[in-house]
């Protein structure tokens, strides 16, 4: 057994070590960049709501339909549809930099309406009390609606970071590297059962840790409980 | 002192019309008055309260605070109003991520107060609310008497002229309602600020206003002294306010 194991790690060791790695930056670079144009767009959906503090219908409207369109496209057509824009912003079609394109593309619509769903749970009240107070629209996003929404924020932060961690195993289908793509050419192509097992413990332990990290973080942050 | 004449609001219903939540609504509000305004609920009083820090824009009608027009106001002069005058929810409506010492900062902060004269302005109100020794834990922590305490202290933080309170006390037992009753009329006496009390029941008008003025179906009814409306109330509404008339009658 421990033979089978060491001799299973001297062969296939450094790919999955590899595989592993690609997939962590794929995961954390789109999770940035997607946050980074995701959380304004999720504050813009929020506030420009009919009941919203800073009412805007058309507007509204327009980013809603948009973010609805990017989150109707399945991953896989949307990579596939993407391939030349893709090559025209990072230079390649394949391999990490080119899986990273769509991935944020995809990725970004999805942030948008997590964020949008985290802030719908802030007490309108307490919205209403910061007006009352004669709040800007920017005091009551970054002094208000943002703060309370942390705790909510952070649980979805880890909801996105999964999500995106499925997408990087389907972009292994088409060479983006990572640990999607060994399942897919080791573990289906040329039938290496334990590749695809040892792919598979990889990603699901990288769940569990992303998962238990950000719940664990949620709960340390959230003052709503009583101490 | 705050004159309102034939303030209305209505709003657009869906499917076309209008429902006017207040009509014609005539008051005037002395300096130093805790003023009640009484009624049903779905009388149009959370209304009438919202238009005078202008959180709902009146359709018609005038406002003026010392004389001046408050209903054009836009922008900037708009915060600047809201700054001057407090307020206090049936709920509270603290932040619960903040402490309660950040809460009762943050009107002073949203003004753009410096942190030290902010944070020894709040320790001052807490003390003031008798949570001196509280500043560090958060709302959740708290009674729900405890909490409106901390609201009234943040209402108070921008030294408003005016203080208006939507149903302060409905979600309180009758004990801590007696509390911040007198809490509120002690800041009355001891700061001269106006307050603006909204509620339903007759105990609350009785126990610490000196005018009340009675609406009923979007409309002021009547509106006197305290002592009057109580020894000589006109109106079967006030009547059954005051639980002289059964309310199934």
């Amino acid at each position: 057994m421990l033979e089978a194991l060491s001799a299973f790690f001297a062969q296939y060791g450094n790919l999955l070590r590899e595989g592993t790695i690609d997939t962590l930056i794929m995961v954390s670079v789109t999770t940035v960049f997607a946050y980074l144009l995701g959380l304004p767009l999720g504050v813009l959906l929020n506030i420009t709501k009919p009941d919203g503090i800073w009412p805007h219908k058309g507007f509204n409207s327009v980013v809603g339909w948009i973010t609805n369109l990017g989150r109707s496209l399945p991953f896989l057509i949307l990579m596939i549809l993407l391939l030349d824009f893709t090559k025209l912003i990072v230079g390649t079609k394949i391999g990490v930099r080119g899986a990273i394109v769509p991935l944020i593309i995809s990725a970004t619509p999805f942030v948008a309406r997590m964020v949008e769903s985290s802030l719908a749970e802030v007490d309108s009240g307490v919205q209403e009390a910061a007006q009352s107070m004669g709040a800007t629209v920017p005091q009551i996003v970054f002094k208000v609606l943002l703060p309370e929404a942390m705790p909510s924020l952070t649980l979805g932060g880890s909801i996105s970071m999964v999500t995106i961690l499925a997408y990087t195993a389907i972009a292994g289908t088409i060479g983006a590297g990572g640990l999607g793509d060994l399942a897919i050419r080791y573990g289906y192509n040329r039938k290496v059962a334990s590749m695809m097992w040892a792919s598979v413990i990889i990603l699901v332990i990288l769940v569990q840790i992303i998962q238990s990290v950000f719940s664990f973080v949620s709960r340390k942050i959230d003052k709503r409980v009583r101490l | 002192m705050i004159e309102i004449q034939g303030l209305t609001k209505a709003y657009p219903v869906k499917g076309g019309g209008t429902f006017t939540a207040i009509e014609g609504i005539d008051l005037t509000i002395q300096d130093g008055d805790i003023f009640g305004i009484i009624g049903m609920s779905g009388a149009g009083k959370s209304t009438l309260v919202r238009c005078i820090n202008l959180l709902e824009q009146p359709t018609k009608g005038s406002i003026r605070i010392d004389g001046v027009e408050v209903t054009a106001a836009r922008g900037k002069e708009l915060l600047k109003l809201r700054r001057k005058i407090g307020m206090v929810f049936q709920k509270f409506n603290l932040l619960m991520q903040r402490t309660i010492l950040d809460n009762v900062a943050l009107p002073l902060e949203i003004a753009g107060v410096d942190k030290a004269a902010r944070m020894s302005r709040a320790k001052e109100l807490l003390e003031l609310v008798g949570l001196g020794d509280q500043g560090s834990k958060y709302p959740a922590q708290l009674s729900g008497g405890q909490q409106q305490r901390v609201s009234i202290a943040r209402a108070l933080a921008n030294h408003p002229s005016l203080i208006l309170c939507d149903e302060p006390t409905s979600a309180l037992d009758s004990l801590t309602t007696n509390s911040i009753l007198k809490l509120l009329r002690d800041i009355n006496a001891k700061l001269g600020v106006t307050i603006i009390i909204i509620t339903h029941e007759i105990s609350v008008v009785e126990k610490i206003c000196n005018r009340v003025a009675v609406i009923d179906s979007s409309v002021i009814v009547e509106q006197d002294s305290v002592a009057e409306i109580m020894a000589h109330p006109k109106e079967d509404i006030t009547k059954k306010l005051l639980g002289e008339v059964s309310w199934d009658a």
